[in-house]
């Protein structure tokens, strides 16, 4: 075991960093490794994953025992491993399956999927890979994903809803979110996409008709539109509401961009009604696995056998109205790392909880660009690769190799590394210096990151290294 | 002994020139760059009096030493011809023939007047550096980026930044056709009888054949000792040896020693001249043309259109869905009126006269601006385009490394002054006006600040912007007709300028 231990941390780390700036970034998994770390082996306890051991939170309207663990599939792998970054790879169909196969052996049962993810193709490939399975040994949540004006009408609408029956292979959805609401612009995008067109009064009666058992929502940025649709929740019901949570996020969201709002409120919002918390990014895409090497000592010290994403995750399973929360599983070893933090779950003492809210407070003196590579705002009209930029410069400030001035004593290494890793993890023709600005990107990302400043500003960083300036 | 020394130098000095078209990082040069800049050609169009003088003392001292050890399409064909003599009863393969000495003379003749009237190409086709270095460049180096390519791609799984990913392409078709011809006709001629192309065909063979005619020390038959066996003739890859005759064509001698170890009686030296020798030399029957050697006269000029692969166009459309890049088309060559050449060239006449197109400039250029002219007068000399990078700020690589002073030196600071050439707008291709987004990016990226972004609509200044050139600040470096997201035409593009100017 402990051999086969070993060559998972070689794979992982190989992988990590050739994914780093890729397609699917792990959201777990790999945080044993990261940093340098080569104090142990990915996982946190030898020996077998137990199959029966996993949490499970019961959903107080319809009374689903549904998993701590949810399976996204928005980073499903795709096929030729490297070569996924340069985006355009078919989804790896046999690795989903053979990951489904496994989460469902071992307990888990909810699956999230969006008829945008995967370049649209994520739901055909949950389909696929989940008919192969009893229907009621698993919970499929999926979403209306009207971002796109074209989709705005009612007809458009529903659709797309019509279709991810279809692709889904059922003839009912466990659980609808309506999509991103507070995303691009706000309220009034809101009204245009569910309410203007009797949408959200179409999906209520698809759940009165029981082809939608669960209905709910899912929220980034503009808060106005989450506590207007909680406002009414006596009218809506929802049966559940998902929400970006982590343990940075908890007090820091706001401090990280003034648009977007703590996940302490959020939660303590639904809490108050009793309305069931799916959460969304619990590792923010990567970046609390991939922490700064002081980081990484500092949550080693405390728990030397337990890998870094762990802690993300328990921070999000120990709330007790969290109903589930969702981790995109790229690779077999993310979907191991998990199902040991939660087959079962070790809640976190008040004593690891505030351990964990400093930790946060350490990270925020990092400049990194809080991009979790969802690729929402993909694909750039103009060819850049946006998130390859931004996790490469997020793993360069990690290692230490964003040197200030050329006095630095790491100066030529870290510029070589910063240099040679742009091109490799970046081809030529997608970097940041292609970006005219044309911010057609900002609007879709869940993060509100103002994406061409950021990319001008890391265009003129390299132009420095490259001319040695400073 | 003298032989082994002879090899021993030769090696050297052929690796290092090779080194110099291999390497792509730019470090190589400094150690080594002066074995490019003593080649006698080279030497000769930079004015370099101090080499010329050097060389052609060298060879009124020791005879064509050049010849073997310096000049590294010599020591190719040598390596040729020495694996042709491993072959089993090839070891003495030679055989004395006259010296083709009217048609060395007329080639001469030719080259010197091409050089005179500014035919860079027949030059260029003929120098015995350009013809290495385009077969350096055009062979070699794409094996050797290759294999670091691989390097390159075991240093990434192994998170190692010794090595990275260099580009290799095509450059221009024409040239590579040039080099593999040359290369294939030089290989068969060494493979058959060694030095065939340095005695009849190479202009500096010829010139420095006039100069060791005279020199100091030489190979010499000691008569009293030689029994005629006629050995050291089929040992001469240079069939300079009349061994029944005891004649020596040092015109043709390339002082490799390889006779004086081969003579079983110790009767072939490398001494100093005698009277008595002198008269043994001298009389020469007439050339007689034969054979292949003028093949190397006649190529195909295909007329190269650039390599470009073209893939179809994806125009920015609506987004549905998450992920997935957009197709980037390539870029195509835009016609340029005038072409462009590197900064520190000074002028584009300067730049024709002196340039011997050997390809070190165009090897050494790490942003891919530099390739060979497909143009018939220029054909082969580097010339700029801007569609796989532009000519950065912090790099004068071509000129530090150009022997024949073509590229002349130039500073950084000299270099951000230097007008090259000028930017000129396209309005059709303009982006803020096709696609109606805020772009501004050839605005961003120019070094000079010669570009800047107004109103298109004079009357409403909040219309979208689009840029507009400060021809007087341009100094012609393509940042921007090579950042410009307009494809496969950039809607910005540069236009050469015949004569440089400082800002």
């Amino acid at each position: 075991m402990s051999n086969q231990d070993k060559k998972k941390k070689v794979l992982s780390r190989r992988d990590f960093l050739k994914t780093i700036g890729a397609a699917g970034v792990a959201t777990t998994g790999l945080s044993a490794c990261v940093g340098g770390g080569k104090d142990g082996t990915l996982t946190t306890a030898a020996g077998e994953i137990p199959t029966d051991r996993m949490t499970y939170r019961t959903n107080p309207t319809s009374g689903d025992k549904v998993s701590l663990l949810g399976f996204g599939m928005m980073r499903l792998p795709s096929v030729g491993g490297r070569s996924a970054r340069e985006g355009n790879e078919e989804i790896d169909q046999e690795m989903v399956n053979e990951l489904v196969d496994y989460a469902i052996a071992h307990g888990v049962n909810y699956f999230d999927t969006s008829p945008a993810y995967c370049r649209g193709k994520s739901e055909h490939a949950t389909g696929i890979a989940l008919s192969r399975h009893p229907r009621d040994k698993y919970f499929i949540a999926t979403k209306l994903s009207n971002f796109s004006p074209a989709t705005w009408s009612r007809e458009a609408s529903i659709a797309m809803y019509r279709n991810s029956l279809k692709e889904l292979q059922v003839d009912y959805i466990d659980y609808l979110l309506l999509h991103g609401v507070g995303m691009g612009g706000g309220m009034e995008e809101f009204e245009n996409r569910y309410m203007n067109n009797g949408i959200l009064d179409f999906l209520l009666e698809e759940r009165k008709s029981g082809r939608i058992r669960n209905l709910g929502f899912s929220y980034h940025g503009d808060v106005r539109v989450f506590d207007y649709l909680l406002s009414r929740h006596d009218e809506y019901k929802w049966d559940f509401v998902q929400i970006q949570l982590n343990y940075l996020d908890w007090k820091y969201a706001k401090q990280i961009n003034p648009r977007n709002t703590d996940a302490e409120y959020l939660y303590g919002e639904l809490e108050k009604r009793g309305i069931p918390a799916v959460i969304m990014e619990p590792l923010l895409g990567g970046r609390l696995s991939n922490v700064p090497s002081t980081i990484v000592a500092r949550l080693k010290q405390r728990e030397p056998e337990m890998s870094v994403a762990s802690w993300a995750f328990r921070f999000a399973g120990s709330l007790p109205g969290v109903h589930t929360v969702l981790s995109g599983m790229t690779r077999m070893e993310h979907l191991e790392d998990n199902l040991r933090t939660y087959a079962p779950l070790k809640p976190l003492t008040e004593d690891d909880f505030r351990f964990l809210q400093e930790t946060a407070t350490r990270m925020m003196q990092f400049d990194t660009i809080p991009c979790n590579d969802c690729k929402y705002c993909m694909p750039c009209p103009y060819g850049l690769d946006i998130p390859a930029i931004l996790l490469h410069y997020n793993k360069c400030l990690n290692e230490g190799n964003i040197p200030e001035s050329m006095q630095e004593e790491n100066y030529r290494k870290a510029r070589r590394a910063f240099l040679v890793g742009y091109d490799r993890n970046v081809p030529k023709l997608r970097q940041a210096n292609r970006c005219i600005g044309c911010n057609q990107c900002s609007v879709h990302c869940p993060q509100r990151i103002d994406i061409p400043k950021e990319l001008h500003r890391i265009d003129a960083y390299v132009e420095r290294l490259k001319q040695e300036i400073g | 002994m003298l032989r082994k020394i002879r090899l021993t130098f030769a090696v050297l000095f052929f690796l290092a020139v090779t080194a110099l078209f291999l390497d792509f990082t730019g470090t190589v040069h400094a150690w080594l760059g002066w074995t490019a800049k003593i080649q006698f050609l080279p030497a000769l169009l930079a004015l370099n009096a101090g080499v010329v003088i050097a060389l052609v003392l060298l060879t009124l001292l020791a005879g064509r030493v050049y010849c073997s050890v310096i000049c590294p399409l010599g020591v190719m064909q040598d390596i040729v011809s020495w694996i042709s003599g491993r072959r089993k009863k090839k070891r003495y393969r030679f055989s004395y023939s006259p010296e083709k000495k009217w048609l060395r003379y007329c080639v001469l003749v030719l080259f010197v007047a091409a050089l005179i009237a500014g035919i860079g190409s027949f030059v260029a086709l003929l120098a015995p550096y350009s013809s290495y270095g385009r077969i350096a460049s055009n062979l070699f180096a794409p094996i050797y980026r290759l294999g670091n390519n691989l390097l390159a791609y075991f240093a990434e799984r192994a998170d190692s930044y010794a090595f990275y990913e260099t580009e290799v392409w095509m450059k221009s078709l024409s040239t590579f056709v040039i080099a593999v011809t040359t290369f294939i006709v030089l290989a068969v001629l060494a493979w058959r009888n060694g030095r065939t192309y340095c005695n009849t065909i190479c202009p500096v063979g010829t010139v420095l054949g006039f100069f060791s005619r005279f020199s100091l020390f030489r190979i010499t038959i000691d008569e009293s000792k030689c029994n005629r066996c006629g050995l050291c003739s089929r040992k001469c890859k240079a069939a300079c040896i009349d061994g029944k005759e005891h004649r020596i064509d040092y015109s043709r001698c390339v002082v490799c020693m390889d006779c004086l170890d081969t003579c079983k009686h110790g009767a072939i030296g490398f001494r100093m001249r005698t009277k008595a020798s002198d008269k043994k030399t001298g009389k020469e029957e007439n050339p007689k043309a034969d054979n292949s050697q003028i093949d190397t006269a006649r190529r195909n000029f295909l007329s190269a259109t650039a390599v470009l692969a073209a893939t179809s166009a994806v125009k920015a459309q609506e987004k549905k869905v998450d992920g997935g890049l957009a197709v980037i088309e390539d870029k195509k060559i835009p016609v340029r009126a005038t072409p462009i050449v590197p900064p520190g060239a000074w002028s584009a006449r300067h730049f024709a006269q002196h340039c011997t197109a050997c390809q070190l400039c165009v090897s050494a250029c790490p942003n891919n601006v530099l390739r060979p002219s497909t143009d018939l007068q220029k054909l082969m000399q580097p010339e700029m385009s801007y569609e796989r990078g532009y000519c950065r700020p912090e790099c004068t690589r071509c000129s530090d490394v150009c022997p024949a002073g073509a590229i002349r030196p130039i500073t950084i600071e000299e270099k951000s002054s230097a007008r090259i050439g000028h930017a000129v707008w396209i309005r059709k291709n303009c982006i803020p006006l096709t696609d109606g987004v805020e772009c501004g990016n050839c605005a961003r990226h120019c070094p000079s600040g010669a570009i800047l972004m107004v109103p298109s609509d004079s009357e409403d200044v909040n219309s979208v912007k689009i840029p507009v050139v400060n021809a007087e600040r341009c100094i012609g470096c393509g940042a921007c007709e090579n950042l410009c997201p307009a494809r496969p035409f950039s809607a910005i593009y540069v236009e050469g300028h015949t004569m440089h100017s400082v800002m």
